[in-house]
């Protein structure tokens, strides 16, 4: 296991418990210099992201992945030309970049998911997603279990996922709704209202409130999770965050000139909409909250939460989880194996006891 | 449905060029304040004899007074014990374990001496493992007390290691970090120092014990580590009370002959090990500790448990096997608890039935006891006043009949005065 990977020492809670009793120092000792070892070999080892963005054809993914990271991640579709008939398959891509900035390396791995939605029968096509981000949790779970392990296991997992809501202005849509419900539990989600500039600020406004009301009603639990807010700033920092969320987005990938300054922008005829204009859109919001403030804590939560229920499962009940490509055909125990008839009775309560809850 | 998943190799990496400013060199700064808010855990190993000061040292790196009474030297064997403290440092916590070998060196036998700090180390990583390998685990709430770093503590005789150093650092070396240091350094003299530290570091390398070594692959601390190598085994000189030094206050002891300084370079070296331990080296500490011994202990655990990384199609199920095979296991010991329960709540059951049988047994003859005391006072009751009542007749009787005797006499002497009377007239 790599301990960079999540907090660096895992230590009990806040608060110390009895048989610790806490020491005054007298002096200066130089413990908050393990706050620079810490910072140094971060840098040393680099940081890895990976991220998925999952939404219809023309929604705008490519553009805001590109927006996001201010590079040319791959190049826009434009609808309609170059693809020919319509992949009859949902097909994801993935493409890794390294990118620096300060002298800190930051791997980037985008997965597109091309052909989402965009059949007549759309039903079951979150399933070759969720297999994809099994698939990654299995590829983890493989190196965690071997005898010798590598030293920093690489980190495929999905880390945030970002899907793109059509901007009807009226609400979520069924594909949406089913949508999120299945992967909320597999991964952090942050939907946006895409293509936002179609909006009008009050249009959008009310969109939202629907958009969180769909939410709360199916119970769909989208990042940042209520469950982890883990002392007061936090939740302070994240209900406001919860507020806003869908966050309204433009992407843009073309400068302009307005006010003598250059911004990255769409230009209509009736004008400039600014993408890091927090009047305009909030693109900004959706990038501080990805990248400034809790990247760490995306991965954190993948690391801890998602992955640890994704490895209980599997280590409890291989034949549960939807099958992705390459999948390690695991044979659960043959049924020829004598088991008495306690033990197996009991493993039937647990399993019965373990799929209510789950 | 089919699902292509097109992946560049590694090889392929581009590197981006930005446009702009994107925001994410705030990672370390993330990275840092999780860390902060959980807190960090750092374990120490003190392996010296009694009284060669490691509790002292203890208190002087750390700037505080860990609690503790002087250990004496009858001890049987060597035991340890560990002691956890929290230390606050503008805002980061660190939670300190010191683990102390009690009676080291005392024994008159010491073959086994090594033996406690061993199981000692193996426990810690065992309990590690035992979470790491349990299905519903909680690494990131895991209290770590897996030993960071050893001190080792070599008393400064000014010759050499003793025997005993040696077979315990040998056994230690592929557990554990070992940083050994030279104790009460103030007993030997300058040119004897550096004979002695010599002396100990070519008997170290002729006997293949492999202490820890600095890390002097990241440019920023390279040169601080290779320079304060040089100076291994530090020693040092521990003291907690201060001595007035110029216009300061120093911690520091006084001898009739001069101020030994705890802080000052040119007497010990304390402050190199303050350096090495704590404010450059306490991360890359921690790593070792994680990536390298605990690794060792885990493969050469599971590989004893019998699991092997042959081929791709084995690994899988050699593990998954074992799981189910623990897995049987739990449940089947779980079904013997239950079992066993139940057997106990129903022997209870039984008992507090047959207690209750009994208690009602007794309260139903106390009753039939009652009822027969009642029933005899009854009859004596009944008896006593037949006989008063009998009494009474016969008093009645008596009356009746000296009643009667009475009015005869009276009649009788009515009669005779009558006669009386008639005979006068």
């Amino acid at each position: 296991m790599d301990p960079l990977r999540r907090s660096p020492s895992p230590c009990s809670s806040r608060a110390s418990s009895p048989r610790t009793p806490p020491c005054e120092m007298l002096g200066f000792v130089g413990i908050e210099a393990v706050l620079d070892q810490l910072k140094i070999k971060a840098m040393k080892m680099g940081f890895e992201f990976n991220i998925m963005v999952v939404g219809q054809s023309g929604l705008g993914k490519s553009t805001m992945v590109n927006t996001l990271f201010k590079s040319k991640m791959w190049k826009s579709t434009p609808p309609g030309l170059g693809q020919g008939p319509m992949p009859q398959t949902l097909q994801l891509h993935s493409v890794t970049h390294v990118i620096e900035e300060k002298g800190l390396k930051l791997k980037l791995t985008v997965t597109d998911t091309p052909g989402f939605g965009d059949q007549i029968n759309n039903d079951k096509c979150w399933d070759p997603i969720l297999g994809y981000i099994n698939e990654q949790y299995e590829q983890y779970l493989q190196e965690e279990i071997l005898i010798t392990r590598q030293r920093y296991i690489p980190d495929t997992r999905v880390h945030c996922c970002i899907y793109f809501v059509p901007p009807t202005g009226h609400c979520l849509r069924p594909l949406d709704i089913e949508f999120l419900q299945r992967l909320c539990r597999t991964v952090n989600v942050v939907p946006v209202i895409a293509r936002a500039d179609s909006l009008t600020i009050e249009e959008r406004e009310n969109f939202r409130r629907r958009i969180q009301h769909n939410l709360k009603t199916h119970c769909i639990d989208v990042y940042p999770q209520k469950c982890f807010d883990e002392d007061i700033s936090d939740k302070i920092l994240n209900s406001k965050i919860r507020d806003r969320i869908p966050f309204a987005v433009v992407g843009a990938d073309r400068e302009h000139l307005v006010n003598g300054k250059c911004v990255l922008g769409r230009k209509t005829k009736w004008g400039i909409i600014e993408v890091e204009n927090m009047a305009h859109c909030e693109f900004a919001l959706l990038r501080d909250l990805l990248i400034r403030s809790h990247l760490q804590d995306l991965k954190d939560i993948t690391h801890n939460v998602h992955y640890e229920n994704y490895r209980v499962c599997r280590l409890n009940e291989s034949h549960m989880l939807p099958r992705g490509p390459g999948w390690v055909n695991l044979a659960p125990a043959p049924p020829s194996v004598p088991t008495t008839p306690g033990p197996s009775k009991a493993r039937q309560k647990v399993h019965n006891n373990f799929t209510e809850e789950w | 449905m089919a699902v292509a998943v097109g992946r560049p190799s590694n090889e392929e990496l581009r590197n981006l060029s930005l446009s702009g400013h994107v925001g994410f060199d705030s990672l370390p700064d993330q990275l840092v304040n999780k860390s902060t808010s959980q807190g960090f855990c750092f374990n120490i190993l003190c392996v010296g004899e009694t009284g060669i000061g490691k509790s002292t040292l203890m208190d002087t790196l750390f700037n505080t007074k860990f609690e503790s009474d002087p250990a004496t030297h009858n001890e049987p064997g060597v035991r340890l014990k560990a002691r956890s403290y929290e230390l606050q440092e503008s805002n980061v916590r660190l939670k300190l374990t010191i683990v102390d070998t009690v009676g080291f060196g005392d024994q008159i036998n010491k073959d086994d001496s090594y033996k406690p700090i061993v199981e000692y180390i193996d426990a810690q990583f065992e309990a590690y493992l035992q979470e790491e390998l349990k299905i519903k685990r909680s690494l990131f709430n895991y209290h770590d007390t897996r030993i960071h770093a050893c001190l080792y503590f070599i008393a400064p005789t000014g010759h050499s290691l003793k025997s005993l150093d040696l077979v315990t650092m040998k056994k230690l070396d592929s557990k554990v970090n070992i940083i050994p240091i030279i104790a009460k350094a103030d007993t030997i003299a300058k040119n004897e120092l550096h004979k002695f530290k010599s002396k100990i570091m070519s008997e170290l390398v002729s006997n293949g014990v492999q202490i820890y070594q600095f890390p002097t692959d990241e440019e920023t601390v390279a040169e601080i580590n290779a320079t304060m190598s040089v100076h291994l085994p530090f020693a040092v000189v521990g003291s907690t009370e201060e001595v007035k030094i110029g216009n300061k206050m120093a911690k520091a002891r006084q001898y009739p002959w001069g101020v030994v300084q705890v802080e000052n370079e040119n007497h010990c070296d304390f402050v190199k090990l303050r350096e090495m331990l704590i404010r450059v080296n306490m991360e890359d500490l921690r790593e070792q500790t994680h990536t390298r011994h605990y690794e060792l202990y885990r493969r050469c655990k599971l590989e004893e448990m019998g699991f092997k990384d042959t081929d791709p199609d084995s690994k899988p199920f050699s593990l998954q096997e074992t799981y189910e095979a623990k897995r049987n296991e739990f449940l089947g010991e779980l079904q013997k608890k239950e079992e066993e329960m139940r057997q106990m709540f129903v022997m209870r059951v039984k008992e507090k039935e047959a207690e209750l049988k009994e208690a009602e047994k007794e309260l139903h003859e106390k009753f039939d006891l009652l009822k027969r005391t009642h029933q005899e006072e009854k009859k004596k009751v009944e008896d006593k006043k037949k006989e008063l009542e009998e009494e009474v007749n016969n008093f009645q009787k008596k009356k009746a009949a000296a009643q009667l005797l009475q009015t005869q006499a009276q009649q009788s002497g009515a009669q005779q005065t009558k006669k009386d009377k008639d005979k006068k007239n």
